[in-house]
């Protein structure tokens, strides 16, 4: 595996590479979430207990997961760039948090939307919309460090430690709100238990996830490729993929 | 389709201000993040482009220099 | 290197640490003079009634505790840095794991612990049944060892950028959270007059797995910071 990997901690390997899968991952994901989206909003049937408020669940449920899933991602990032001083590791983790931080702010920004009908206030400190809030906290520290630094490599190695920590952390904060949540309120908040989804919600459902898997990983690969071309400008090759002539040697 | 006309879909049986804004904000935010790409993308051909320019000028002079030099030693020989 | 040289390193990098708080004292003293006044501050604002300010004192207590650990963070390893000791103990033969433990400790004696012995002075201000006085130390005692281990963490993180205060913050009170939350409801269940065991012995299993876990994290954020 090693002979295979090595190759794609250099720059321009990992470009060509990050480059071929972007049109597929792209195409893919605006199909998908387009179907999903679509499907969900005007073809799905209403819910008998929350009409059609639900019909946000195709944003918030596909947000939620892949906000968990890129700080994963950007943990294992940085557990690479730690212990193998692989550069490309270390520019994965600017990439993903951005996007993390975005999908996080949607997850809590539609939950709150959807609060407002159900539970009757935008804010409820409901234990998922509370350990998302504190997600976004924790993306937002991994980039203000990543970008604190006046040597790049530096804040990456940083940020890099912040995120191994904060991801032994994630499941303890989370254990410690729901908790904290079940001592404070009770089992008051039912209505977002879904059992059993007909699957003609289901299967909306189903392609909006796929489809935002493929939009989180187009918008980390965009992220990417923009992040190794900055840190590769020196270089002929990433003036070359920039539509420039390099002409340094001469 | 679940709705029988635009006006219900927009309504949403009374919900229609909540999907709608929970919808639009969340496209919003990844627009502006797909759009934030692409301008960091721009902005690195810039740079490329001013990075290039230097080199051009280091280069040119550099000839000029190269080709004085040799004017020079040509009148003290 | 044998065993006993790194326990001697220790002692020695401990002692100085020691002997360099006590000769600046306000160091030590503006963070808890610092946590009296935030907690003189709360009734003033919502109030002396003792119903309220009783509800309210462990999460103000807490909560200032909390961020006087911030205050007296960013002396941890600032001036080691600046002078370069920072650098004499990463070459130093002693695994440096080993020696970030030793300089929490130390943070520890001398921001945690003060804090502990101040806790009943802080719960008599805000009127905090005094059956639950004990809890509340304890939870502190148990609590303040994380505190210092997370802060050391984000002081090696910062300490090479000039201005650290307010991204240190950013960075560590998100991770606090669950100590806020266990302490707060150990001392709420002495209040209802439930047992706090539960909860105190699960500040300490993770107080014992943040004492194991920092000093590595430390190790590894001051070679980011030294090089």
């Amino acid at each position: 595996m090693w002979k295979w990997l090595h190759p794609y901690a250099k720059g321009e390997a990992t470009y060509r590479l990050l480059g071929l899968w972007q049109p597929w991952l792209s195409g893919l994901a605006l199909i998908f979430v387009t179907v999903g989206l679509v499907w969900g909003l005007f073809y799905a049937p209403p819910d008998y207990q929350q009409g059609d408020s639900y019909r946000i669940i195709f944003i918030h449920v596909p947000s939620a997961m892949f906000s968990m899933g890129a700080y994963t991602g950007m943990a294992i990032a940085a557990l690479i760039a730690l212990v193998w001083q692989i550069r490309t590791a270390e520019w994965a983790i600017a990439a993903i948090a951005p996007v993390g931080a975005t999908l996080t702010f949607v997850a809590l920004f539609t939950g709150a939307v959807w609060g407002k009908p159900m539970w009757g206030t935008w804010w409820e400190w409901d234990a998922r919309l509370t350990s998302q809030l504190i997600l976004l906290f924790l993306y937002i520290g991994v980039l203000a460090l990543y970008y604190a630094f006046n040597d790049a490599r530096t804040g990456a190695k940083a940020a890099a430690i912040l995120a191994l920590v904060g991801v032994i952390n994630v499941p303890i904060i989370h254990f410690s709100v729901y908790w904290w949540n079940s001592l404070h309120q009770g089992a008051t908040i039912t209505k977002f238990e879904k059992p059993s989804m007909p699957p003609e919600m289901l299967i909306p459902l189903l392609i909006s996830i796929a489809g935002f898997l493929f939009l989180t990983a187009a918008l980390i690969t965009q992220r990417l490729r923009n992040e190794i071309l900055k840190q590769e400008l020196h270089r002929p090759w990433a003036m070359e993929k920039l539509g420039v002539e390099a002409n340094d040697g001469v | 389709m679940a709705f029988d006309s635009w006006q219900e879909v927009i309504w949403m049986g009374g919900y229609g201000f909540y999907v709608w804004l929970a919808f639009g904000v969340s496209i919003l935010a990844i627009a502006i993040l797909v759009v934030h790409g692409l301008l960091t993308r721009k902005k690195l051909a810039q740079m490329a482009v001013k990075k290039q320019q230097q080199q051009q000028r280091i280069a040119r002079r550099k000839q000029q220099e190269r080709h004085r030099s040799m004017v020079t030693n040509d009148s003290t020989s | 290197m044998n065993k006993a040289s790194s326990w001697q390193l220790l002692s020695a990098v401990m002692r100085r640490d020691l002997a360099v708080a006590l000769r600046r004292r306000s160091d030590v003293i503006n963070p808890l003079l610092f946590v009296v006044i935030v907690v003189t501050l709360f009734p003033l604002a919502v109030g002396p009634g003792p119903d309220v300010l009783g509800r309210i004192a462990t999460g103000v207590i807490w909560v200032a505790a909390l961020l006087s650990s911030l205050l007296g963070s960013e002396r941890l390893f600032r001036d080691d840095f600046l002078d370069g000791n920072l650098e004499q103990l990463v070459l130093s033969p002693a695994p440096l794991p080993f020696l970030a433990l030793g300089k929490i400790v130390v943070h520890w004696l001398l921001s945690g612990l003060p804090l502990v012995i101040l806790a009943p002075v802080c719960a008599l201000l805000l009127k905090l049944p005094f059956e639950a006085w004990g809890t509340l130390m304890l939870t502190l005692l148990v609590g303040t060892p994380m505190l210092s281990a997370m802060t050391a963490v984000g002081a090696a993180l910062t300490v090479s950028l000039g201005r650290g205060g307010a991204l240190l913050s950013l960075l560590l009170l998100p991770l606090f959270i669950p100590l806020l939350i266990f302490a707060a409801a150990a001392v709420e269940s002495t209040l209802v007059g439930t047992s706090a065991y539960g909860q105190v012995l699960l500040l300490a299993g993770l107080m014992l797995l943040t004492l194991t876990l920092a000093p590595l994290a430390v190790a590894a954020a001051i070679r980011v910071s030294v090089n």
